[in-house]
């Protein structure tokens, strides 16, 4: 099987001022790459320029498939599960159900198909509770689950995700960390949360100066203290 | 020839769009017009063709309409429809003038910084309230756009390609839904963010300066143009007779 996502000599520049110079990079069917880089390094930019939202220079192959046009994008997105740093950028129907239909029912099935579909993602996620809820009033959480469950409603080969852990509370986190462990594709996982990161990725990459340069992930003992919060004795 | 004080800008330009919507004379107009046109392509933006072609396409569509609704000596008959010269003159009329004050108004009013627009509105005494309205619309229509651009390429991310089916009006409908809601919550934050910075109903817009010579006479310029055209329009009849 050809690589998911093969990136070659990639240039992106934005506003006048060039975001990606010549970056490349192979992402094997399942393999796990954490990218880590500090604000503005062009985490998103390059995500973005995977998926074809972010015009590029370079060449993008998707599953062996050379992309250049927006009809050559369009046909590789639907295996391709893409993961908004905003989650209400994602939500947009008005109840979770709804939400996470959308992408089935674009991908051609019918409502009851696209409907029995959801209802698994969402079970899958531990959030079946939540379908009937209106989608823009859920906790950052919530509304994070519940983005991935439209994701993975569409049985994605790839996942995307731009800082899937930013506003998640552990609860929630927990449940995305579980999801996103048992997902047997290959995945892009771009996060600040270093803990987050080395228990999931395969493989870690550092995004600097437009380019990958790549990093590697250890375990060592630290002796440190921090405050805690508990409940207040009665 | 353009003032730089923005007060001095808006009542020109409202002076001068007054005048130009009374005009009744063709040729008077298309004087009107011819002008306006050479004011614009001689300014350093040139002529704004984007805004044009929107303004020209709304003109077309009177051109076709009027000479077939406005009863007149018939000019081409289509079937039972009949084309009459008077229309046909009537759009011609509205047609130079709508181009003329359009052009006016965008030489004008169009490099000013909306900011500064809602200063110079509140400078000549319109309600607090409607300034702050525009200045607050003026501020947020881009973010509300960047809103709906993040949301559609969510939407193509999960695979949607518009067709004409009941899921693309559906999936529009749910669009434009959201995007209102959340720029209904959007004015909610950002109102309690204005209190909680201590607003109260006032927006600072900064000190008003009295406007120089140069910049008056220049506002009394083009108000006496557009004065002197609506003179020529009344006086035409009789000279032509």
């Amino acid at each position: 099987m050809a690589d998911p996502v093969q990136l070659d000599d990639l240039h992106v520049t934005r506003d006048g001022a060039p975001v990606l110079r010549g970056l490349s990079l192979s992402l094997g069917p399942a393999e796990r790459l954490a990218i880590v880089g500090s604000n503005g390094a062009g985490k998103t930019t390059l995500l973005r320029a995977i998926v074809g939202l972010q015009a590029a220079t370079g060449t993008v192959q998707l599953f062996g498939q050379r992309c250049a046009a927006e009809a050559d994008f369009a046909a590789a997105r639907p295996h391709i599960g893409f993961l908004f740093q905003d989650s209400d950028d994602q939500l947009f129907c008005p109840t979770v159900l709804e939400d996470v239909c959308f992408g089935p029912r674009n991908l051609g099935r019918t409502p009851a198909q696209a409907e029995a579909a959801a209802t698994r993602a969402l079970a899958g996620l531990g959030v079946a509770h939540l379908a009937d809820r209106v989608a823009h009033r859920l906790s950052g959480g919530e509304k994070r689950l519940v983005c991935l469950a439209g994701l993975l409603a569409m049985d994605p080969a790839v996942l995307l995700l731009d800082e899937p852990t930013n506003g998640v509370d552990a609860a929630n986190g927990a449940r995305l960390h579980a999801a996103l462990a048992a997902f047997p594709g290959a995945l892009i996982l771009v996060s600040h949360d270093a803990a987050f990161v080395a228990s999931l990725a395969s493989r870690a990459a550092l995004l600097e100066a437009g380019r990958l340069v790549p990093a590697e992930i250890h375990d060592h003992p630290h002796t440190h203290a921090h405050p805690h919060l508990h409940k207040a004795a009665p | 020839m353009i003032p730089a004080d923005p007060r001095l800008r808006i009542a020109a330009a409202f002076a001068a769009v007054l005048s130009l919507s009374q005009l009744t004379a063709m040729p008077v107009a298309a004087l009107a017009c011819a002008g306006a046109v050479l004011a614009a392509a001689m300014s350093a933006g040139g002529l704004p063709w984007r805004r044009l072609m929107h303004l020209e396409g709304f003109v077309l569509m009177l051109l076709v309409t009027l000479p077939l609704t406005i009863p007149g000596t018939p000019l081409v008959r289509v079937g039972p429809l009949a084309a009459s010269a008077e229309g046909l003159a009537q759009a011609a009329l509205l047609g130079c003038k709508i181009t003329a004050a359009v052009l006016t108004m965008t030489l004008l009013l169009a490099g000013l910084d909306p900011v500064r627009l809602g200063g110079a509105l509140a400078g000549l005494r319109v309600p607090p309230r409607l300034v702050a309205l525009f200045v607050a619309t003026a501020r947020y229509v881009e973010t509300i756009g960047q809103e709906a651009a993040r949301l559609r390429d969510a939407m193509r991310a999960r695979g949607f390609r518009p067709r004409t089916d009941r899921h693309t009006l559906q999936s529009y409908g749910n669009l434009m839904g959201m995007l209102l809601v959340r720029s209904l919550d959007r004015a909610e934050r950002v109102e309690e963010a204005m209190r909680a910075r201590g607003f109260t109903r006032h927006l600072p817009l900064g000190e008003a300066t009295p406007p120089t010579g140069p910049d008056i006479a220049r506002a009394t310029l083009i108000a006496g143009a557009a004065a002197l055209l609506l003179l020529g329009d009344r006086a035409w009849p009789i000279l032509s007779s």
